[in-house]
């Protein structure tokens, strides 16, 4: 009885590999990005014009750039016998190229500016008064940050996470650059859904195509009935708008 | 309980740069919007660094760029009541009101002080409520709940009643001067609305362009301002440029006219300033009185207000904005010309202050 089951749970995690693949992959560039994006559009917020103009393009590039060329950059940096990979092979003895992990790079790369623009465009939302006013009454920056700003534009916060996530599951030209295709190694949905069209099991791709189809309603779905559970229990009073004076 | 500074920021074509000192006392500063006063309130709470000068409260040095102190406004004990209140939208009226409070103290001892300030200020019912489903009025008692327990040395008001409705702002009035009164430290009060800071404040400074134009006792400000801009922000609303003649007289040259003037006139004067109540309306010649043109009668809810031209012209500075009682401009109300009389106490000697003479126009 369980000398059956195990090929077949064995068969089972064979076949729904891609699926479990990709959502890891997704899961950790996205944890990884939220912290990163959060971060550096924290800091960049505050920073001269100047500087911010020019980290604001370099941040924001993997976001234009076609997937390939941003998977090219991984290579030259990542690859065997580049220099960052190389020192990580020799000193860790770390793979970086041609593994599962080998796509967290590459979403977390594309997925970045996403939640950074997001979180960026969050924290100049929020009246700075609300900061100014904590300071003057003792808070310290980090309560500030946490229990002030944060909560104040949770729903941007939110919505850059919910789109790293769906850009980081849908990644695939610098994923298959960088993790290649071994199926039960390193495939995910998009890269499998590629190679069954390509040696033509449609139907198959298919499968996969709905599955895909299915986590992406649920995340939209989730965002929606998070942003409807909003601060007030009940009625939300519109404050009145007030013009705030320039000087 | 005093506060001194003296600051100067470069904003890129607006430049701060101000010396005030203001003791245990309301401090108003009067300007129109854009003048610098809110910026100068922020300069003293330290959420704006100025380029250079210093700030001194209570003898403690909140900033000075020479010896390059610039203390974080965590440490400044200052209590800033911003415009919009500024209320943390996620808490709640106890969470806003707590998280004023500085030092380390029990969860209990937070909640009893925190209990004991909402008491005072109405705000028990309202505990539990978000910022969002308060008044105008609410919010602002709130700020100020919040700020008192945070116990600053001093207290900035920006523009506090600015977001109120007219009936609402006169209740928040008597509450503000209320705790202004129990207060004992310096508040320093921003306003453009000359009849609030008539009412709260002891001491105006009138702010221009980023400059403190003059600054004196209310009664004084008031009764007798010293410059241009004083008199249009206290009210006053026909200006002549003047040629002195001497002690006593001036000639007006936008009216046209030579004047005698009670109060003494120095060699600085530049314009002279006529407030709409304080003409008279005469039959004859004599001294001060002023034949003038009717331009127009507007029929006002408690008086009439009457445009006139003077000798010296029908535009400009040469038209005079009078105001008088119903049954005293009966007599005249088909006439297209009358004769002026100009109290020689009622005409105010003014000096250029903060702006240059050709800004009279």
């Amino acid at each position: 009885m369980f000398d059956s089951l195990l090929p077949a749970v064995s068969q089972l995690i064979t076949d729904w590999y891609p699926l479990f693949n990709s959502l890891r992959i997704a899961a950790i560039s996205t944890v990884t990005v939220f912290f990163l994006g959060i971060l550096a559009a924290y800091y960049i917020a505050r920073l001269p014009r100047l500087l911010k103009g020019v980290l604001d393009v370099v941040l924001t590039l993997p976001m234009v750039l076609p997937p390939t060329v941003v998977g090219f950059f991984l290579l030259m940096l990542l690859g065997n016998r580049r220099p960052l990979g190389a020192w990580l092979l020799e000193t860790f003895g770390i793979q970086v190229v041609m593994t599962w992990y080998s796509a967290i790079f590459a979403s977390a790369v594309v997925a970045f500016p996403l939640m950074y623009r997001t979180a960026r465009g969050a924290f100049e939302s929020v009246d700075p008064t609300l900061r100014y006013s904590g300071q003057t009454l003792g808070l310290s920056n980090t309560y500030i940050f946490w229990r002030i700003t944060m909560p104040a534009c949770r729903q941007g916060i939110l919505a850059g996470t919910v789109l790293a996530f769906a850009r980081g599951l849908g990644e695939f030209g610098a994923t298959s650059m960088i993790a290649g295709y071994i199926p039960g190694r390193t495939n995910t949905i998009s890269t499998t859904v590629y190679n069954l069209w390509q040696t033509g099991q449609d139907e198959l791709a298919m499968k996969w195509v709905l599955v895909n189809l299915a986590i992406s309603a649920v995340v939209l779905l989730a965002v929606n009935m998070l942003e409807r559970r909003d601060f007030l229990p009940t009625t939300r009073v519109k404050r009145p708008k007030r013009s705030e004076e320039v000087a | 309980m005093s506060l001194e500074l003296k600051i100067r920021k470069d904003f890129g074509g607006f430049v701060l740069d101000l010396e005030l000192s203001a003791g245990q006392e309301t401090l108003a500063l009067l300007g129109g919007s854009g003048c610098g006063k809110s910026m100068t309130l922020r300069c003293i709470a330290g959420v704006v660094t100025p380029d250079e000068g210093y700030i001194i409260l209570n003898g403690r040095t909140l900033f000075d760029s020479k010896k390059r102190i610039n203390l974080p406004p965590q440490k400044r004990l200052v209590g800033l009541l911003f415009q919009n209140y500024a209320l943390f939208p996620n808490m709640t009226v106890e969470q806003n009101i707590t998280a004023g409070i500085r030092g380390k103290f029990s969860r209990d001892e937070k909640r009893r002080q925190c209990r004991e300030i909402m008491e005072k200020f109405y705000l028990t019912p309202l505990a539990a409520h978000r910022p969002a489903q308060l008044s105008g009025g609410q919010q602002q008692r709130v700020a100020l709940a919040r700020i008192l327990i945070s116990q600053p040395e001093i207290l900035l008001l920006d523009e506090p009643f600015s977001a109120l409705d007219s009936y609402l702002r006169w209740e928040l009035e008597q509450e503000l001067m209320r705790v202004l009164q129990d207060f004992p430290g310096t508040s320093i009060l921003v306003s453009h609305n000359r009849d609030e800071v008539y009412r709260i404040s002891d001491r105006v400074a009138v702010i221009l362009d980023g400059r403190v134009d003059c600054c004196a006792p209310k009664q004084e400000l008031f009764s007798t301002p010293p410059t241009y801009q004083s008199a249009l922000l206290t009210g006053c609303k026909n200006f002549s440029r003047v040629r002195r003649l001497d002690e006593r007289h001036v000639e007006a040259l936008d009216w046209g006219a030579t004047l005698t003037c009670s109060l003494p006139l120095d060699e600085t004067v530049c314009y002279i300033g006529l407030r709409p109540h304080f003409a008279h309306l005469t039959d004859g010649p004599g001294e001060n009185v002023v034949p003038c043109r009717v331009l127009q009668v507007i029929d006002n809810l408690t008086d009439i207000i009457v445009i006139l031209a003077t000798p010296g012209g029908d535009s400009g500075h040469s038209q005079l904005y009078l105001r008088f009682k119903r049954a005293d401009w009966q007599p005249y109300a088909d006439a297209q010309t009358v004769s002026l009389r100009l109290d020689p106490s009622s005409l105010l000697p003014l000096h250029a202050g903060a702006i240059p003479l050709e800004g009279a126009e």
